[in-house]
C-alpha cells in the first residue's frame, strides 16, 4: 500500500473513531450479513420511499448550492463530505445506486453522517433551487439504520425509555409527580399561595415539558409555574404518562413509536379537556407534536392546539398578563432554534420577548430563518459522549457568530440548543452565559404575589 | 354498589352548598369534584397555618377532622365515597371519607375504582419498588417499575405492565432481550417481551390481553402470556369480545390500519387510523374510532365507517347499554360537537364532555362549554334552558325517566333533577 493510501486509510479511521466507540452501531453491525442489509434497505425504500423519494433524488442537479447552508461544511473548510449533497451521496444515493448491496464499512459512515453530522435543521432546503428536503433523505437513512439495528447507543436508549415509560429519561411515574410537588413546595417560600395544578379537568392550558426538566432542569418547571401563576393562567399539568412531549423516536426512525408517543400526549390533553397545550422551551418536541408525529397518527393538523413557550410568552406580554419589572443591561444575543423558527416562524415573537426584557440586544448574522443550527438538534446531542466532539468541531461557524456579537448572554429557547451551545461556549472559551426565556422572564418580571 | 334507584330522583332543584363554603379557616380551596349521586361536592382545602403546610378535604364545606401535609387527586367512588391521596411525615396513603388506609408508602397515585364491587386501588412505590394496593392490601410482589394498570370488572384483580429485569444505564442490549411482562395481582407471566402496553381483562376477569413488541419492529398481541403467531408493523390496544372471549386489536399493514381478531384480519387494513375498539355487551357489535381518509375521523361499526366525520379529531367513544347505539364527540375547526348514530347534532362548542346514554339506551346527554365559558347540558340534541358556571356530565335515573344536572350556579353547587319529557 502506498504512503498516500495508508495515510488516507488512517484519516478515514480517525474520522470514524466515534463510530468505533459506539457499541450501538458496532454490535449492531456484527449481527448483519450482506443479504440482510440488502433486504432491509430495499424493503424500506420500496415500502416507504415512494414518489417523494423519487422526486427528491431525481430532481437534484448536483449544483452544490446547498453546501454553504450547512454549518458542518462551513466549519470543515468547505469539505464536500459535509455538504448536504455530499451527505446524501454518502447515504441514501449509494443505497439506491447499489440497490442495497452496500458494505458494513459504508454503513458505518452512513450512520455517522445521518446521526451525527446532520441536524435535520433544514437550512439547506432554503438554499436548494428546487427546495429538496435533504432532512427527509437523511431521516429515511436513519429509518434504515433503525431497521438494521445500528442506531447509536445513547439515542437508542432514549427511544427505549420512551417505549417503556412514555418519557425519554426513564422517569418513573412517582418521580414525575414528586418533582412537581417539590417545585411547588420550593416556590411557596417565594409565593405563599403558589400552586402547580395537577389533573385539573377543564383548564385552559395543559403545560407539557420534556423529561430532562424533572430530571435535571427542575428550575424550569419552577419558573414556568411562577410565570403561569403571576399571569393568572388557568392551567394544569398531568400526573400520568403523556406529560412528556419529547420524541427521540422521531429521530431514530422508530416511527411506530413516534406515533404511540404522540397519541399518548394528545389523548392525555384531551382527557383533561384543555383548550390548548402550551409546551416548554423545546424545539424538537414542537416539531414532533406540531408537524411530524401528529401526521403519522393521521391528524391533519393538531387535535389540540399547540403553543410553543415563545408564542405563549409573547401573548402574555401583549395582553399585559405579565409585566416587565427590570431589564437586562448587558449585551444579549439571540439564538434562533431551527424547529420553531424555520419550522414555525416564531422569530419576531422571540425578539419581542427578548427586547421587552433586554435593553442591549445584538443580533448574530445570519439570523432568524437563516440561522445556523446549534449542531445539537435533530437528535445529534442525544447520540451521547462518543459523538460530542463531532458536533462541536462541526460548528465553529456558530462559535464565530457568537464571538463576533461581543454579547455576554445568549438566549436560546430550546433544550437541545442549550446543550449544544453550552458545549460550543465552553470548547471555544467564549465566556458567555446561556439563558432560556423562562430564566429571563422569571428574574425580571413583576411578581405581585411574591413575598 | 349503592343502588342508584335509592337516590333522590324527585324533580326539582336542590341547593347543596355554597361553592366557597368552608367550616374552617381556609387559605384556599382547590378544584371541585362531585359525587355520582350529586349530593356532595369536595375540594382540597389549604388550612391557614403559620408554621407548616396543612391540607385536608372540604366536603359540602365541612372539613375532614384528619389533616395532612399534602392532599391531592380527590375522587369520588361510584358509590359516592370520597377518596384522596394524602401524606404525613413524608409517607403516603389513600384516605377514604377521612379515614386513612393503614399501610404507608413512598408514594401513591392513579386511584382506580371497580364499577360495581366497591373496590378501590392505586399505584404505589415503596423503597423504589413498584406495585399496586387494593382496599389497603398491597401486591405480594413489587417490581422495578409498573405501568398501564387495569382493574378487572369485578374489582378483584389488577393487571399491569411490569419491569421484571434490571436494565443497567444505557444498556440497550439487555433491553432488546425483553425486560417487560404483565403481572396479575403481582404474579408476572412466565414470559418477557421487549414492550407491553395497555393490558385489558376479559369480561369475567379471568384472562388478560396486551399489546407487545417482540423486537423493535414486531408487534402482536399476547393473551395470558402467549403471543399470537403473526407479527405486524404496529398494533394498538386489544379488547376481549364479551360474548365469546375472542380478542380484537387494530393492526397496521402496508401503512394502513384494520382490525384483527385472534390473529386474523376481520377489517381489511384500509383505514388511515383505527383505534379504541369497543364491543357491545353481547359481543355482537364491534365499534372503533377510524380515519377513513387522512385527517377525517369517525366511528366504524363492524367495519363500516359512518358517513359523518370530524375534520380535526375525535375523543370519547361511548356505546349504549344495549350495544346498538354509539356516540362520539369530536372537533372540527377548533370547535367540538357530537355525532350520534351517524347523525351530527346541531351545535358547536368550546368543549364537549363524554356522552352518556340512558340505561334504556334511548337518550343521550352530554355536558358542553360555550365560547363564553358557560356550560350546559345537551339532551337528545336539545340544550337545557339555562347555562351554568360549570356543569358536570349528566346522570340518568335507572328508569331513564329523569336526568340529574350537577352544576355551579351563582356561587352555589346545585343538583337539579329534570324529567326527560320536560327537557
Amino acid at each position: 500500500m502506498s504512503e498516500t493510501a495508508t495515510a488516507t486509510k488512517e484519516k478515514e479511521k480517525d474520522l470514524l473513531q466515534p463510530i468505533y466507540d459506539d457499541p450501538g452501531v458496532m454490535k449492531g453491525l456484527e449481527k448483519l450479513d450482506e443479504a440482510t442489509i440488502e433486504r432491509v434497505i430495499n424493503q424500506t425504500l420500496e415500502a416507504e420511499g415512494g414518489a417523494r423519494l423519487k422526486i427528491l433524488v431525481e430532481t437534484c442537479v448536483h449544483c452544490g448550492l446547498c453546501s454553504d447552508a450547512c454549518h458542518f461544511f462551513m466549519s470543515h473548510d468547505r469539505d464536500p463530505k459535509y455538504a448536504p449533497v455530499g451527505k446524501v451521496k454518502q447515504t441514501i444515493w449509494e443505497m439506491l445506486r447499489k440497490k442495497g448491496k452496500v458494505s458494513k464499512e459504508f454503513l458505518m459512515r452512513a450512520v455517522q453522517v445521518a446521526h451525527t453530522e446532520c441536524n435535520l435543521c433544514r437550512r439547506c432546503v432554503q438554499y436548494c433551487p428546487f427546495g429538496i428536503d435533504t432532512a427527509h433523505l437523511i431521516s429515511l437513512t436513519r429509518r434504515i439504520c433503525h431497521k438494521l439495528g445500528i442506531t447509536p447507543q445513547y439515542i437508542q436508549d432514549t427511544a427505549h425509555s420512551h417505549s417503556a415509560t412514555y418519557n425519554q429519561m426513564w422517569v418513573k411515574e412517582d418521580e414525575w409527580t414528586d418533582s412537581l410537588f417539590w417545585q411547588e413546595d420550593e416556590s411557596r417560600d417565594e409565593i405563599p399561595n403558589m400552586r402547580i395544578p395537577l389533573e385539573k379537568e377543564g383548564a385552559d392550558i395543559y403545560y407539557s415539558v420534556i423529561a430532562p426538566e424533572p430530571k435535571f432542569r427542575t428550575q424550569l418547571i419552577y419558573q414556568a409555574a411562577v410565570i403561569m401563576h403571576e399571569a393568572g393562567a388557568d392551567w394544569t399539568m398531568s400526573s400520568l404518562p403523556g406529560w412528556d412531549n419529547s420524541d427521540m423516536c422521531m429521530f431514530t426512525g422508530d416511527l411506530e413509536m413516534m406515533g404511540r408517543l404522540k397519541r399518548r400526549h394528545f389523548e392525555d390533553a384531551m382527557r383533561l379537556k384543555v383548550k390548548r397545550i402550551v409546551m416548554g422551551e423545546c424545539g424538537h418536541a414542537f416539531r414532533s407534536i406540531y408537524d411530524t408525529g401528529n401526521r403519522w397518527d393521521a391528524w391533519e393538523s393538531m387535535p389540540v392546539t399547540i403553543q410553543h413557550s415563545v408564542d405563549f410568552f409573547e401573548e402574555l406580554l401583549r395582553l399585559g398578563k405579565i409585566k416587565v419589572k427590570t431589564k437586562i443591561q448587558e449585551k444579549v444575543t439571540i439564538h434562533d432554534p431551527c424547529n420553531i423558527i424555520r419550522g414555525r416562524g416564531l422569530q419576531e415573537k422571540l425578539r419581542t420577548v427578548v427586547h421587552a426584557f433586554c435593553d442591549n440586544v445584538v443580533e448574530m448574522y445570519p439570523n432568524k430563518e437563516h440561522n445556523y443550527c446549534c449542531s445539537a438538534g435533530g437528535g445529534v446531542i442525544n447520540c451521547g459522549p462518543p459523538h460530542k466532539n463531532t458536533r462541536i468541531v462541526g460548528n465553529s461557524v456558530k462559535a464565530d457568530q457568537l464571538r463576533e456579537t461581543g454579547a455576554s448572554i445568549v438566549v436560546a429557547p430550546c433544550h437541545n440548543c442549550h446543550g449544544g451551545i453550552e458545549d460550543i461556549i465552553h470548547a471555544n472559551h467564549l465566556g458567555m452565559e446561556l439563558k432560556f426565556l423562562g430564566d429571563i422572564i422569571y428574574e425580571h418580571m413583576e411578581k405581585p404575589d411574591a413575598i | 354498589m349503592k343502588d342508584a334507584s335509592l337516590w333522590d330522583w324527585n324533580p326539582g332543584e336542590k341547593e347543596i352548598v355554597a361553592y366557597d363554603a368552608c367550616s374552617g379557616d381556609c387559605e384556599w380551596l382547590e378544584e371541585p369534584v362531585v359525587s355520582p349521586d350529586g349530593e356532595k361536592i369536595a375540594r382540597v382545602a389549604k388550612i391557614r397555618d403559620e408554621e407548616e403546610a396543612v391540607f385536608t378535604l372540604a366536603v359540602n364545606g365541612e372539613l375532614w377532622e384528619s389533616t395532612f401535609e399534602r392532599c391531592w387527586y380527590p375522587r369520588f367512588s361510584p358509590d359516592s365515597r370520597l377518596t384522596a391521596l394524602c401524606s404525613e411525615m413524608a409517607e403516603w396513603t389513600l384516605v377514604v371519607d377521612g379515614e386513612p388506609w393503614e399501610e404507608r408508602y413512598g408514594f401513591i397515585w392513579d386511584t382506580r375504582f371497580a364499577k360495581d364491587s366497591g373496590a378501590i386501588a392505586a399505584a404505589v412505590q415503596q423503597d423504589m419498588q413498584y406495585g399496586y394496593v387494593k382496599d389497603g392490601e398491597p401486591w405480594g410482589e413489587f417490581f422495578e417499575n409498573t405501568n398501564h394498570p387495569v382493574m378487572s370488572p369485578d374489582g378483584s384483580k389488577i393487571a399491569s405492565v411490569v419491569q421484571t429485569r434490571n436494565i443497567p444505564q444505557a444498556d440497550i442490549f439487555t433491553f432488546k432481550e425483553g425486560c417487560f411482562s404483565v403481572a396479575v395481582n403481582g404474579e408476572p407471566w412466565d414470559r418477557n417481551f421487549v414492550n407491553c402496553w395497555d393490558p385489558v381483562f376479559d369480561a369475567k376477569g379471568e384472562s388478560v390481553a396486551t399489546t407487545v413488541r417482540t423486537s423493535l419492529y414486531d408487534y402482536t398481541i399476547a393473551v395470558d402470556g402467549r403471543a399470537w403467531n403473526s407479527r405486524y408493523q404496529c398494533m394498538w390496544e386489544p379488547r376481549f369480545n364479551p360474548g365469546n372471549g375472542s380478542v380484537v386489536a387494530a393492526g397496521r399493514q402496508g401503512g394502513k390500519w384494520g382490525m384483527l381478531k385472534d390473529d386474523e384480519w376481520i377489517w381489511e387494513p384500509r383505514f388511515f387510523q383505527c383505534w379504541k375498539p369497543a364491543f357491545s355487551d353481547d359481543g355482537a357489535n364491534l365499534y372503533a374510532v377510524v380515519a377513513p381518509s387522512f385527517g377525517r375521523w369517525t366511528v366504524a361499526v363492524n367495519g363500516k365507517a359512518w358517513g359523518e366525520k370530524f375534520k380535526q379529531a375525535v375523543s370519547d367513544l361511548v356505546i349504549s347499554p344495549d350495544g346498538k347505539r354509539a356516540a362520539i364527540i369530536g372537533k372540527t375547526d377548533e370547535q367540538w360537537g357530537i355525532i350520534v348514530d351517524d347523525t351530527r347534532w346541531v351545535g358547536w362548542f368550546a368543549m364537549a364532555y363524554p356522552p352518556v346514554f340512558s340505561p334504556d339506551s334511548r337518550h343521550v346527554g352530554y355536558a358542553v362549554e360555550r365560547k363564553d365559558g358557560q356550560m350546559t347540558i345537551i339532551l337528545d340534541g336539545h340544550a337545557y334552558h339555562k347555562d351554568f358556571d360549570k356543569a358536570w356530565s349528566p346522570v340518568f335515573s335507572p328508569d331513564s325517566q329523569h336526568v340529574m344536572i350537577r352544576c355551579l350556579d351563582g356561587g352555589v353547587y346545585k343538583r337539579i333533577v329534570v324529567p326527560i319529557s320536560e327537557f
